[in-house]
């Protein structure tokens, strides 16, 4: 089967219009999260991380070729992430690849319009098309928290089918009032930004970005060292919708299935950038799945505290930090975790550390017990 | 290159059931979704009371699944899903939005807010039949035959599935569509682009 490489990518985030300055910023522990005001998200304050919308309208007038279109603030952050990857890679030709694009709930803020056609996830689909004028529309995949990992492994497995030999995954939501409030009905969001895996945490914090990332089978299109997804699996717990299983079922397949495709041990991998949102229940899911796959030494962090939740994109961010980690051998501390707060031992990182890194294990799980594993790595 | 099959297909639209391309169950009468779902449920003995909390959508995949596999004895727990449709969970979405739209008046429910996840169906559907498998739940503006077809297949080809049930589970506005197909290695009837869109077009 070929191999598929993570050639390069793109993210658009509060922590950063490009990959290089969220990777800075995450270097220095910067984090995006902080108390938003807006009364359009939420009449009081609270704690999230948003894209500050003139440093989009700026970004957006230097780079769209199309500005008298119709764009929602979603459409723009994706649309930028993907022409950041188009222009940084001259070798890219955007209309041979096949695209998925990974959101839970795109334009959801449209619903309350008469003219509600951008609520529909497949607009963006066709949004993308018409903007880099392409003759295919690209895949939708709305799987919840997994979906911007699961949309990776699913451009893999396209390349791996031969369908294409270039695969290029977009993934992105916003931090909306339909989505706030319906963590708000679960009494999750926390009053600060989240803790995850520490003992002293009080919910989730949501935030919203985008990223795009290029998978290609041509080793000759990297520049630089080769990073592959070499093994990936998804796999549902079969338990709760809404609740993760207690034993970490689903999670567990998922690693120990991206593992054997990966043909590894638990031992060989060197780092963890786990789904970490930072509710009890989630944590210790993970922390049970860690330690029966025999994963509870290795460093591992969640990039939440930085970030906050950005859904669809999360995943996919995930990965592409995980990319730039392996490339740069270095770990970024799990912010805002102080004292371990599940009941099995995980090995979280607390300082920023150097160290020589061949292979990642990236995890997500999301509300209908759904889960993905990836292995990220580094090919001598 | 290996073959795979559709070993058995069926459809809920118009109120009637048709499984592998015969009408099996009709409610001509009944003139809201949820009554239809209601009756269909009861007239296939499920005994199970999930299902009464599920949203309209669930129910519908959830009732079209027990359809597809009502005469299989088991199934396999590696049974993919790969599920579609045009109005991801907008049904349900609304009415969480109804929930928020007034400040004052606020009352959102972690029972409606967990259905505005269109892959909730295949968390239901795993429960109900204990399928630890692979799931994706894609959204298009049509039911797209090609793609499904080739991804499931690439599911089966590197064993990342033993069987896989497709289809198209969709709900909007009080319309419904929901097609699905049991793919695996023994059928008749070939797993291409051309056969899948055959029938879910009869």
């Amino acid at each position: 089967m070929r191999k598929v490489y993570l050639v390069d990518d793109s993210i658009i985030s509060p922590l950063g219009f490009s990959t290089q300055e969220n990777f800075q910023n995450l270097r220095k522990n910067n984090i995006g999260i902080k108390e938003v005001k807006n009364n359009d998200i939420w009449s009081a304050p609270f704690y999230g991380s948003v894209v500050d919308n003139d440093k989009l309208h700026e970004a957006w007038n230097l780079i769209s070729n199309d500005k008298n279109g119709n764009y929602s603030k979603l459409e723009k952050m994706m649309i930028l992430s993907v022409s950041k990857l188009i222009s940084n890679n001259p070798s890219l030709d955007i209309s041979r690849c096949g695209i998925v694009i990974s959101t839970t709930k795109g334009n959801i803020g449209q619903i309350k319009e008469e003219q509600n056609d951008k609520a529909y996830l497949a607009s963006i689909a066709k949004t993308i098309q018409g903007y880099f004028n392409l003759d295919q529309t690209p895949k939708v995949l709305s799987n919840a928290c997994i979906s911007g990992g699961l949309a990776l492994a699913i451009g893999k497995r396209m390349i791996q089918a031969q369908l294409y030999d270039d695969v290029i995954v977009i993934g992105g939501d916003l931090l909306s009032e339909f989505t706030l409030s319906g963590f708000f009905s679960f009494q999750a969001v926390s009053s600060a930004p989240c803790k995850p895996f520490c003992k002293n945490r009080t919910g989730i914090s949501l935030g919203e970005a985008a990223a795009s990332a290029w998978l290609s089978a041509d080793k000759k299109k990297i520049n630089g060292e080769a990073i592959s997804i070499s093994g990936d699996a998804s796999a549902n717990d079969a338990n709760h919708i809404s609740g993760p299983s207690r034993t970490g079922e689903g999670l567990y397949i998922s690693i120990t299935k991206a593992l054997k495709e990966a043909n590894l041990e638990s031992q060989q991998i060197d780092y963890i950038t786990a789904h970490g949102t930072a509710t009890p229940f989630n944590d210790e899911m993970e922390a049970i799945a860690f330690n029966r796959a025999g994963l509870q030494e290795v460093p591992l962090n969640s990039l939440k505290g930085y970030y906050g939740h950005t859904l669809g994109a999360s995943a996919l961010i995930e990965s592409i930090i995980a990319r730039h980690c392996l490339l740069h051998n270095v770990l970024i501390a799990s912010v805002g975790f102080e004292e371990l707060g599940v009941s099995q031992p995980v090995n979280v990182i607390t300082k920023n550390e150097t160290k020589e890194l061949t292979r990642v294990l990236k995890t997500a799980s999301g509300f209908g017990g759904c889960n993905v594993a990836l292995i990220i790595e580094k090919l001598a | 290159m290996e073959k795979f099959y559709i070993s058995d297909f069926c459809s809920l639209r118009n109120n009637k059931v048709f499984k592998n391309g015969e009408e099996i169950y009709s409610d001509v009468a009944s003139d809201s979704i949820k009554d239809f779902a209601k009756g269909l449920y009861k007239s296939l003995d499920l005994k199970y009371p999930k299902f009464h909390k599920m949203d309209e959508l669930c129910k519908l995949g959830f009732l079209a699944t027990e359809v597809l596999i009502s005469q299989l004895e088991n199934i396999d727990q590696d049974t993919a899903l790969v599920l579609s449709n045009r109005a991801s969970s907008l049904d349900t979405d609304r009415k969480h939005q109804v929930s928020i739209d007034d400040r004052a008046n606020f009352y959102p429910s972690p029972a409606v807010f967990v259905y505005t996840l269109p892959n909730i169906i295949m968390g239901e559907i795993s429960i109900k039949n204990k399928l630890k498998s692979e799931n994706a739940f894609f959204v298009s503006e049509q039911f797209d035959p090609e793609f499904i077809a080739n991804y499931s297949k690439a599911l089966l080809q590197t064993g990342k599935a033993s069987n896989v049930i497709c289809g198209w589970v969709d709900l909007d506005n009080d319309k419904y569509d929901v097609f699905l197909a049991f793919l695996s290695k023994k059928g008749r009837k070939e797993l291409t682009k051309k056969e899948l869109n055959n029938l879910y077009n009869q």
